[in-house]
């Protein structure tokens, strides 16, 4: 199943952000290739552009082992989503950076490499040695709490928020969507 | 105006003390017929458009801040007595109050509420009845914008349509369906405080599904609809402003309601006070306005400011059946039962079939140590199968259960906290237990596995503070007169579900609001 940008847009809107370079271009430009909005549209600064290059590997590598194997257009989604994530919103911005930072630190310590060119099943591994599997989300906590609040609970939001995610479930409205008041009324297709 | 400015108005016709949707309508109204309103808030205001925040921060963890900000020394209470009390998860503070975070769902109580004592020889009847509320019913559905249809046979008698149309039924409802005519139990439409289609400025629901504790996109109704109201036809609102004591003038009225804010401590002085602050704060502020004229108590006379503090209990049955059913696509229901609200013998039950019915997905995914596919698979067994018939049951009220002061712990301006006192008595668990038969009844027909009851046991509180101001014609055995006006206090009327007699088995808001626009004529004819 396709993850597309108007997932990601949905997620979005879904959230903290709205009417930033993600949410109010909800659908519009649904199946572009790259999900990175233009300068205009996103309005963003040298500090988002800096964070966004910083994060953007590490967030599409986290969510290549936390989403589910059957679904496609990660990356797209996953760029559009944390760069309207942290776009003008310094402290969560600051957040996500100290997250993935810290995930490549430990990449690095343990394997040399930065945490998105591990191998799969060794950026998992590198997850759950960090404790970020069974970590209770915290913004201000640990590194394993830190870790499974902006980058796991972060990606898996994203996507169990978005129709798409939503649909792998059985639910194509899910909570935090605005999906309308209509797919409630229909029985299963 | 904006409450930066928390200086007192020089004058005012009126003090409306609470910003949820008593105070809220009231001021409105007042304001609308040329009085000046001031209204104090204890809470902040919130922006509307933190509201996405808010909703993620509901269906994430890892915050430790509640959705709306409550808790810390500001909100401290005690709990005592037989069954804890979740104070802080049931109520806001701020301008809107509660009605940020409820559920909207707006039934009109039954005449028979108004009388139990005469019809079922317990509790106490109102001094007032269905027909004096009826109009008041009619106005509150159209401040609401309530969506609804009149095709509940049970309902009391009314006067006209609802203003908006009824949310069509769920398909889980339409699963149901079929074990209920079985049953021979008669279902209904629900009304809802949401707009099924734009109403009053406001958008039609778009379906977040979080409707509790945050509707989003405004389509719910809460009272900042009418708090604006009330600022564009001239009233003050002044927020984070929580009253301390209300002070009298020596001949046996308010002179001022002294509040404290981020500056410094305020004294308002109005012609009439109006308390709107709901089922606990409202008698903590009348106890807490003690003074040698009033040692026990502003407006306490009869010593029942606290007592009979009264709620709902909820009952509910759930389990899975081996189909789908469609469940969390919206935080609304859309069917309901009330056949059994009116039954001899058992205190009023009202039967909700629910459209929210088991784990949420997302939140599933959010709270587990799994991922990739083994979390899918995880959510795909989860999801999609669950049925719950939940529901509301009157817990008559009992003169020991009631909100008190804690003077032993106090609040961050020193002020002891509310100590709330609850348990519940016998006929009314047996009428939790009767509940549970019928919903038990419903979901066998289905088939279903049954998988958790919440019976007379484990049963706990809807959120519906109700009682602790009681009406009645007695000055000995009530605390505010069938005018919302205490009995002892000639200028200090109080709109809020603290009035209510009997609670019903009916979520409260809409007679909250009736019994406010009541209020509300008689103190505009004071005036």
């Amino acid at each position: 199943m396709e993850l597309t940008r108007r997932d990601a847009l949905a997620a979005l809107a879904g959230g903290a952000v709205v009417g930033g370079g993600g949410a109010a271009a909800a659908g519009q430009n649904e199946r572009e290739t790259n999900g990175r909005p233009t300068g205009a549209e996103s309005g963003s600064s040298s500090a988002t552009d800096t964070a966004f290059a910083a994060v953007r590997d590490p967030l599409v590598a986290a969510a290549r082992v936390l989403y589910p194997s059957e679904v496609t257009g990660i990356e797209t989604f996953v760029e559009t989503y944390a760069l309207g994530r942290i776009e003008d919103r310094e402290e969560y911005r600051q957040g996500v950076e100290r997250a993935v930072a810290d995930l490549n630190e430990r990449a690095g310590s343990w394997h040399d490499r930065e945490y998105a060119d591990l191998d799969a099943d060794v950026q998992d591994s590198v997850l759950r040695e960090i404790g970020a599997d069974t970590a209770e989300p915290d913004s201000e906590g640990s590194t394993a709490e830190r870790v499974r609040y902006y980058v796991v609970n972060e990606l898996l939001y994203a996507l169990y928020t978005s129709p798409t995610g939503g649909e792998l479930v059985g639910i194509e409205n899910p909570q935090g969507h605005p999906g309308g008041h209509e797919s409630y009324q229909r029985g299963p297709r | 105006m904006s409450g930066a400015d928390r200086t007192p108005a020089d004058s005012a016709d009126v003090c409306v003390i609470g910003a949820g949707p008593a105070g809220a309508l009231c001021a409105h109204r007042l304001a609308e017929r040329g009085h000046d309103v001031v209204i104090l808030e204890a809470g902040p205001r919130f922006s509307f458009e933190d509201r996405p925040e808010r909703m993620e921060r509901s269906i994430r963890s890892g915050d430790d801040r509640s959705v709306w900000d409550m808790g810390g020394e500001r909100d401290a209470y005690t709990s005592t007595g037989p069954r804890s009390y979740p104070l802080n998860r049931s109520r806001v503070k701020g301008v809107g109050g509660t009605s940020l975070h409820w559920q909207g769902m707006v039934m009109r109580l039954h005449e028979a509420d108004f009388e139990r004592r005469s019809r079922d020889g317990v509790a106490a009847d109102w001094p007032i009845e269905y027909d004096d509320l009826r109009p008041y019913y009619a106005v509150a559905e159209r401040a609401f914008g309530v969506a609804g249809a009149a095709d509940n046979p049970f309902a009391p008698p009314r006067e006209e349509p609802y203003p908006l149309r009824a949310f069509p039924p769920s398909y889980s409802d339409s699963i149901f369906a079929e074990a209920c005519e079985q049953l021979e139990i008669t279902t209904h439409s629900v009304p809802n405080a949401r707009n099924s289609e734009p109403y009053d400025g406001r958008s039609a629901c778009v379906g977040y599904g979080t409707c509790k504790p945050v509707c989003a996109s405004g389509a719910k109704y809460d009272a900042t609809v009418h708090i604006e109201k009330a600022e564009a036809a001239g009233a003050r609102v002044i927020d984070r402003a929580p009253v301390q004591r209300l002070e009298t003038d020596g001949k046996g009225r308010v002179a001022r309601a002294v509040y404290a804010t981020p500056g410094g401590e305020h004294s308002q002085e109005a012609r009439r006070f109006v308390l709107a602050c709901g089922g606990v704060e409202t008698p903590r502020l009348l106890l807490l306005s003690d003074s040698p004229e009033h040692p026990n108590g502003l407006a306490n006379s009869s010593g029942l400011v606290g007592r009979y503090f009264t709620e709902h209990c909820f009952a509910g049955v759930g389990g899975r059946l081996d189909r789908a059913t469609r469940q969390k696509h919206v935080g609304f229901n859309t069917t309901e039962s009330h056949q059994f609200y009116d039954a001899e013998g058992t205190n009023p039950i009202k039967l909700e079939l629910l459209n929210y019915a088991g784990p949420s997905p997302v939140e599933q995914a959010l709270a587990g140590d799994e991922w990739g596919d083994a979390l899918l698979d995880s959510l795909r067994d989860s999801y999609g199968t669950h049925v719950a018939v939940g529901g509301l049951v009157e817990q008559l009220p009992r003169r020991e259960n009631r909100v008190m002061l804690d003077r032993s712990t106090t609040d961050d301006h020193g002020n002891p906290v509310p100590e709330v006192r609850w348990s519940i008595d016998e006929r009314t668990r047996e009428s939790i237990r009767r509940a549970n038969e019928i919903q038990r009844a419903i979901l066998e027909e289905l088939g279903a596995a049954i998988e958790w009851t919440i019976g007379p046991g484990n049963t706990g509180p809807a959120f519906h503070h109700m009682g602790t101001t009681r009406m009645g014609t007695d000055p000995e055995s009530s605390v505010v007169n069938p005018e919302l006006r205490a009995h002892d206090v000639e200028n200090l009327h109080i709109a809020s579900s603290s009035a209510f007699v009997t609670g019903g088995a009916m979520n409260p808001t809409l007679t909250i609001a009736a019994l406010a626009l009541k209020a509300t004529d008689h103190v505009d004819r004071a005036l």
